[in-house]
Protein backbone atom coordinates (compact mmCIF):
# COMPACT_ATOMS: atom_id res chain seq x y z
CA UNK A 1 0.00 0.00 0.00
CA UNK A 2 1.32 3.41 -1.01
CA UNK A 3 -0.44 6.58 0.05
CA UNK A 4 0.53 10.17 -0.73
CA UNK A 5 -1.74 12.35 1.36
CA UNK A 6 -2.12 15.72 3.04
CA UNK A 7 -3.80 14.26 6.11
CA UNK A 8 -1.93 12.95 9.13
CA UNK A 9 -1.79 9.18 9.60
CA UNK A 10 -2.57 6.91 12.54
CA UNK A 11 0.41 4.79 13.54
CA UNK A 12 -1.79 2.25 15.34
CA UNK A 13 -4.01 1.81 12.29
CA UNK A 14 -0.97 1.28 10.03
CA UNK A 15 0.43 -1.27 12.47
CA UNK A 16 -2.90 -3.12 12.68
CA UNK A 17 -3.10 -3.29 8.88
CA UNK A 18 0.34 -4.96 8.82
CA UNK A 19 -0.73 -7.28 11.63
CA UNK A 20 -3.60 -8.58 9.47
CA UNK A 21 -1.16 -11.05 7.87
CA UNK A 22 -0.66 -12.84 11.22
CA UNK A 23 -0.07 -15.65 12.07
CA UNK A 24 2.07 -16.21 8.93
CA UNK A 25 4.27 -13.25 9.94
CA UNK A 26 6.59 -13.12 12.93
CA UNK A 27 7.81 -9.53 12.70
CA UNK A 28 6.60 -6.02 11.97
CA UNK A 29 9.11 -3.18 11.63
CA UNK A 30 7.88 0.39 11.31
CA UNK A 31 9.63 3.72 10.81
CA UNK A 32 8.03 7.11 11.39
CA UNK A 33 9.70 10.33 10.28
CA UNK A 34 8.90 13.65 11.99
CA UNK A 35 9.36 17.27 10.92
CA UNK A 36 12.39 18.76 12.72
CA UNK A 37 12.60 22.35 13.89
CA UNK A 38 16.14 22.83 12.57
CA UNK A 39 17.99 22.31 9.31
CA UNK A 40 21.27 20.40 9.43
CA UNK A 41 22.65 21.59 6.12
CA UNK A 42 21.94 25.28 6.12
CA UNK A 43 22.51 25.85 9.81
CA UNK A 44 24.11 29.18 10.59
CA UNK A 45 25.75 30.27 13.85
CA UNK A 46 22.29 31.43 14.90
CA UNK A 47 20.79 28.20 13.57
CA UNK A 48 17.57 29.70 12.29
CA UNK A 49 14.69 27.65 13.51
CA UNK A 50 12.21 26.12 11.10
CA UNK A 51 8.66 27.28 11.70
CA UNK A 52 6.96 25.25 9.04
CA UNK A 53 7.49 23.05 6.05
CA UNK A 54 5.85 22.71 2.65
CA UNK A 55 6.21 19.44 0.81
CA UNK A 56 5.90 19.29 -2.97
CA UNK A 57 5.95 16.15 -5.11
CA UNK A 58 5.62 14.92 -8.69
CA UNK A 59 2.20 13.24 -8.83
CA UNK A 60 2.37 9.99 -10.73
CA UNK A 61 6.14 9.60 -10.61
CA UNK A 62 6.09 9.57 -6.81
CA UNK A 63 3.82 6.54 -6.68
CA UNK A 64 5.69 4.86 -9.53
CA UNK A 65 9.11 5.31 -7.91
CA UNK A 66 7.90 4.10 -4.50
CA UNK A 67 6.34 1.01 -6.13
CA UNK A 68 9.68 0.28 -7.84
CA UNK A 69 11.58 0.67 -4.53
CA UNK A 70 9.17 -1.72 -2.80
CA UNK A 71 9.46 -4.24 -5.65
CA UNK A 72 13.25 -4.16 -5.33
CA UNK A 73 12.96 -4.71 -1.57
CA UNK A 74 10.70 -7.69 -2.19
CA UNK A 75 13.26 -9.31 -4.48
CA UNK A 76 16.06 -8.83 -1.93
CA UNK A 77 14.33 -9.79 1.29
CA UNK A 78 11.64 -12.21 2.33
CA UNK A 79 8.92 -9.76 3.21
CA UNK A 80 5.15 -10.15 2.91
CA UNK A 81 3.57 -6.70 2.92
CA UNK A 82 4.62 -3.06 3.01
CA UNK A 83 2.85 0.18 3.79
CA UNK A 84 4.32 3.54 2.83
CA UNK A 85 2.59 6.81 3.71
CA UNK A 86 4.13 10.17 2.77
CA UNK A 87 2.46 13.44 3.57
CA UNK A 88 2.49 16.46 1.26
CA UNK A 89 1.53 20.10 1.71
CA UNK A 90 1.96 22.25 4.81
CA UNK A 91 3.34 20.78 8.05
CA UNK A 92 4.81 21.98 11.32
CA UNK A 93 7.74 20.87 13.49
CA UNK A 94 6.79 17.74 15.39
CA UNK A 95 4.30 16.56 12.76
CA UNK A 96 4.52 13.05 11.36
CA UNK A 97 5.70 13.24 7.75
CA UNK A 98 6.49 9.70 6.59
CA UNK A 99 5.71 6.12 7.56
CA UNK A 100 7.29 2.90 6.31
CA UNK A 101 6.06 -0.43 7.65
CA UNK A 102 7.15 -3.93 6.67
CA UNK A 103 6.05 -7.35 7.85
CA UNK A 104 7.88 -10.62 7.45
CA UNK A 105 8.32 -14.10 8.88
CA UNK A 106 11.61 -12.96 10.42
CA UNK A 107 12.85 -9.72 11.97
CA UNK A 108 16.12 -9.57 10.01
CA UNK A 109 14.36 -9.22 6.67
CA UNK A 110 11.82 -6.74 8.06
CA UNK A 111 14.52 -4.51 9.62
CA UNK A 112 16.66 -4.47 6.47
CA UNK A 113 13.78 -3.94 4.03
CA UNK A 114 12.33 -1.09 6.10
CA UNK A 115 15.66 0.75 6.21
CA UNK A 116 16.30 0.08 2.51
CA UNK A 117 12.90 1.49 1.50
CA UNK A 118 13.46 4.59 3.63
CA UNK A 119 17.01 5.18 2.31
CA UNK A 120 15.85 4.88 -1.31
CA UNK A 121 12.75 6.99 -0.70
CA UNK A 122 15.05 9.80 0.47
CA UNK A 123 17.21 9.73 -2.67
CA UNK A 124 14.86 8.49 -5.43
CA UNK A 125 11.28 9.52 -4.74
CA UNK A 126 10.43 12.96 -6.18
CA UNK A 127 9.58 14.95 -3.04
CA UNK A 128 10.96 18.42 -2.24
CA UNK A 129 10.86 20.27 1.07
CA UNK A 130 10.57 24.01 1.40
CA UNK A 131 11.21 25.43 4.87
CA UNK A 132 9.61 28.47 6.36
CA UNK A 133 12.01 30.27 8.72
CA UNK A 134 12.12 33.68 10.37
CA UNK A 135 14.17 34.82 7.36
CA UNK A 136 11.67 33.59 4.80
CA UNK A 137 11.18 30.51 2.64
CA UNK A 138 14.01 28.32 1.37
CA UNK A 139 14.24 25.04 -0.50
CA UNK A 140 16.00 22.34 1.49
CA UNK A 141 19.34 21.17 0.04
CA UNK A 142 19.88 17.46 -0.47
CA UNK A 143 22.38 15.82 1.88
CA UNK A 144 25.40 13.74 0.91
CA UNK A 145 24.82 11.51 3.93
CA UNK A 146 21.43 10.50 2.49
CA UNK A 147 23.11 9.61 -0.80
CA UNK A 148 25.73 7.56 1.08
CA UNK A 149 23.00 5.79 3.07
CA UNK A 150 21.39 4.63 -0.17
CA UNK A 151 24.74 3.73 -1.77
CA UNK A 152 25.58 1.19 0.92
CA UNK A 153 22.74 -1.07 -0.28
CA UNK A 154 24.30 -1.49 -3.70
CA UNK A 155 25.31 -5.08 -4.27
CA UNK A 156 27.61 -4.83 -7.31
CA UNK B 1 4.79 17.32 -28.92
CA UNK B 2 6.56 16.55 -25.66
CA UNK B 3 5.49 17.70 -22.23
CA UNK B 4 8.17 19.19 -19.97
CA UNK B 5 7.71 19.66 -16.22
CA UNK B 6 9.85 21.66 -13.78
CA UNK B 7 9.75 21.24 -10.01
CA UNK B 8 10.73 22.94 -6.74
CA UNK B 9 13.61 25.46 -6.83
CA UNK B 10 13.95 25.05 -10.60
CA UNK B 11 10.30 25.89 -11.23
CA UNK B 12 10.68 29.00 -9.06
CA UNK B 13 13.82 30.11 -10.96
CA UNK B 14 12.15 29.59 -14.34
CA UNK B 15 8.82 30.92 -13.16
CA UNK B 16 7.26 28.03 -15.06
CA UNK B 17 6.02 24.59 -14.04
CA UNK B 18 5.05 23.06 -17.33
CA UNK B 19 5.21 23.50 -21.10
CA UNK B 20 4.64 21.68 -24.39
CA UNK B 21 7.37 21.62 -27.00
CA UNK B 22 7.22 20.59 -30.67
CA UNK B 23 9.15 17.32 -31.08
CA UNK B 24 12.12 17.14 -33.44
CA UNK B 25 15.45 15.35 -33.83
CA UNK B 26 17.07 18.41 -32.27
CA UNK B 27 15.64 17.42 -28.88
CA UNK B 28 15.66 13.61 -29.09
CA UNK B 29 17.94 13.09 -26.06
CA UNK B 30 18.03 14.60 -22.59
CA UNK B 31 21.28 16.41 -23.34
CA UNK B 32 19.96 17.91 -26.58
CA UNK B 33 16.75 19.05 -24.92
CA UNK B 34 18.73 20.62 -22.10
CA UNK B 35 20.97 22.59 -24.47
CA UNK B 36 17.91 23.72 -26.45
CA UNK B 37 16.37 25.03 -23.23
CA UNK B 38 19.62 26.71 -22.15
CA UNK B 39 19.88 28.50 -25.50
CA UNK B 40 16.79 30.51 -24.54
CA UNK B 41 19.06 32.78 -22.49
CA UNK B 42 18.01 34.28 -19.15
CA UNK B 43 16.77 32.85 -16.86
CA UNK B 44 17.09 29.43 -18.53
CA UNK B 45 20.86 29.27 -19.02
CA UNK B 46 21.57 30.30 -15.46
CA UNK B 47 18.91 28.18 -13.74
CA UNK B 48 19.75 25.02 -15.69
CA UNK B 49 23.52 25.48 -15.24
CA UNK B 50 23.47 26.35 -11.56
CA UNK B 51 21.01 23.83 -10.27
CA UNK B 52 22.25 20.30 -9.76
CA UNK B 53 19.69 18.65 -12.04
CA UNK B 54 17.95 15.32 -12.16
CA UNK B 55 15.86 14.25 -15.12
CA UNK B 56 13.04 11.80 -15.64
CA UNK B 57 11.46 10.47 -18.82
CA UNK B 58 7.90 9.18 -18.53
CA UNK B 59 8.14 9.36 -14.73
CA UNK B 60 11.27 7.21 -14.43
CA UNK B 61 14.70 8.63 -13.50
CA UNK B 62 16.83 8.95 -16.62
CA UNK B 63 20.42 9.84 -17.49
CA UNK B 64 21.22 12.76 -19.83
CA UNK B 65 21.86 10.39 -22.75
CA UNK B 66 18.35 8.91 -22.48
CA UNK B 67 16.42 9.13 -25.73
CA UNK B 68 13.23 11.17 -25.93
CA UNK B 69 10.35 10.12 -28.20
CA UNK B 70 7.43 12.12 -29.48
CA UNK B 71 4.69 12.20 -26.83
CA UNK B 72 7.07 11.66 -23.89
CA UNK B 73 6.75 13.42 -20.55
CA UNK B 74 10.13 14.80 -19.47
CA UNK B 75 10.81 16.45 -16.11
CA UNK B 76 13.77 18.38 -14.71
CA UNK B 77 14.22 18.90 -10.98
CA UNK B 78 16.77 19.39 -8.18
CA UNK B 79 17.93 16.44 -6.02
CA UNK B 80 15.01 15.13 -4.00
CA UNK B 81 14.58 15.95 -0.32
CA UNK B 82 11.61 13.94 0.92
CA UNK B 83 11.31 11.69 3.94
Amino acid sequence: MISIQQADFDLAAEYQALRADAPSIGAIVTFTGLVRDFNLVESTPENTSVQGLFLEHYPGMTEKSLAAIIETAKTRWSIINTRVVHRIGAMHPGDQIVFVGVNSAHRGDAFAACEFIMDYLKTQAPFWKKELTEEGERWVESRDTDQQAAERWKTD
Amino acid sequence: MIKILYFARLRDSLNRGEEQLEYSAAINTGEKLLSALKSRGAPWQDALDKTQLLMSVNQTMASPDASIQDGDEVAFFPPVTGG
